[in-house]
């Protein structure tokens, strides 16, 4: 068989019929996060208080199926890997950005693609959520002038974990998947400890 | 149709909407089975379109265009802005992301409605009125869409998509959300338990 995925790359279709895909694809993005019970806040900080671990066993489990399935198709000739786009590192913004970003959903409850999922099925905070990425990412915009040299520092280009430490992709998918795998049952234990400890609380 | 007939018709609405809210939500999914999902959704994303899931970026073309549309020098101006506003060919929301929000948030709808759960709502614990929990509904927002700008991405972009894709910055970044969010989770603890 021929390689000839991403089928986007390789012109089997043009830009606007890729706005169909992209509502497409959103549909399952939101359809398996509501599915999660990421349209609840208190379901997901409650990863934050140990008590119900969702978020990381989804979002793992979601990057080993993905990770490991691009990684075969590749390995079987189907998908020309260096066509998918990698987001470049720019480490200490990234870092710091993400510090900030973690903050923002612990205290607010929710992250950007969870707050539309809360608000499709009705809840309110939600909606005052949004309001705030809007007001947050415009005060981003307007401040952009004093924080470009910073928010280009650090520019290390489009490289993954396996490039920079030379180590052979298969290699850092195996480990991945084990590290998932150890993360998923150690999870499982501390939910069970803090659940216990929450209830006993609460008696 | 009749005004009477009319008014039947939409008392029987009514009676179906009481009796589907009435009705029992149903529980969330295995997070082992909806992970699943999610990451066939990813993987698909990479094989139809050669790119990931995201979200932030679709409200940065809505801010970028808002205020290009206001006050559009000022727009043009900034090199953030003029990033989503593009050569000015096609509209700043004829753009990928924007539509596939536009389909999470009819998922998230579709999923709601057939598990009983699309009702209206406040997320918060026990100890926190519905005010303070707006408050830091939108203060939290702020500070996310803020970080997630200088990230170049959120939870699904960076976090999701650049970790099935093993990016350096990806990673750090998801390590840092971590960090950031568990280190402040003590001093809100009010609000969630």
């Amino acid at each position: 068989m021929d390689m000839n995925a991403p089928f986007f790359k390789f012109g089997l279709f043009g830009d606007d019929v890729s706005l169909i895909v992209a509502f497409i694809i959103g549909i399952g993005f939101g359809f398996f996060l509501e599915r999660a019970g990421f349209g609840s806040a208190r379901k997901l900080c409650a990863q934050f208080y140990f008590t119900d671990l969702a978020v990381f066993k989804v979002m793992f489990t979601a990057i080993i199926t993905a990770m490991v399935g691009l990684f075969w198709l590749s390995w079987a000739g189907l998908v020309d890997l260096s066509l998918v786009f990698v987001s470049p590192t720019y480490l200490i913004p990234q870092t710091v950005g993400g510090l900030i970003l973690g903050a923002g959903f612990v205290i607010g409850g929710y992250c950007p693609g969870t707050s539309c999922v809360a608000a499709a099925t009705g809840k309110l905070d939600g909606f005052v959520y949004l309001g705030g990425i809007i007001v947050g990412i415009f005060v981003f915009g307007e401040v952009f002038p004093l924080l470009s040299g910073f928010y280009e520092s650090t520019a290390m280009g489009q490289v993954t974990i396996p490039q920079y430490f030379g180590i052979p992709y298969g290699l850092v998918v195996f480990l991945v998947v084990l590290m998932a795998i150890g993360g998923f049952a150690g999870g499982s234990w501390v939910e069970k400890k803090f659940a216990a400890k929450a209830k006993e609380a609460q008696s | 149709m009749a005004a009477s007939e009319k008014a039947v018709v939409l008392d029987e609405v009514r009676a179906q909407s009481k009796a589907r809210a009435a009705r029992e939500a149903q529980p969330y999914w295995n997070p082992y089975v909806a992970g699943l999902g999610l990451g066939l959704v990813l993987l698909a994303a990479f094989v139809v379109m050669g790119r990931g899931l995201g979200a932030s970026g679709a409200f940065s073309s809505l801010v970028a265009a808002t205020v290009q549309t206001v006050v559009p020098a000022h727009a043009a101006s900034n090199s953030f802005y003029a990033e989503y506003l593009g050569d000015g060919t096609k509209s700043p929301l004829k753009d990928w992301l924007v539509f596939e929000v536009l389909g999470a948030i009819a998922g998230g709808f579709i999923s709601g409605i057939l598990a009983g759960r699309v009702k209206k709502g406040v997320e918060k614990g026990p100890r926190i009125s519905v005010g303070g929990r707006f408050g830091f509904a939108f203060v939290g927002g702020i500070i996310m869409g803020f970080g997630a700008k200088l990230a170049r991405g959120c939870t699904s972009g960076q976090a999701l998509t650049g970790g099935a894709l093993l990016g350096l910055g990806s990673w750090a970044f998801m390590l840092a959300v971590f960090g950031g969010a568990y280190a402040l989770a003590y001093f809100i603890r009010r609000q969630w338990t």
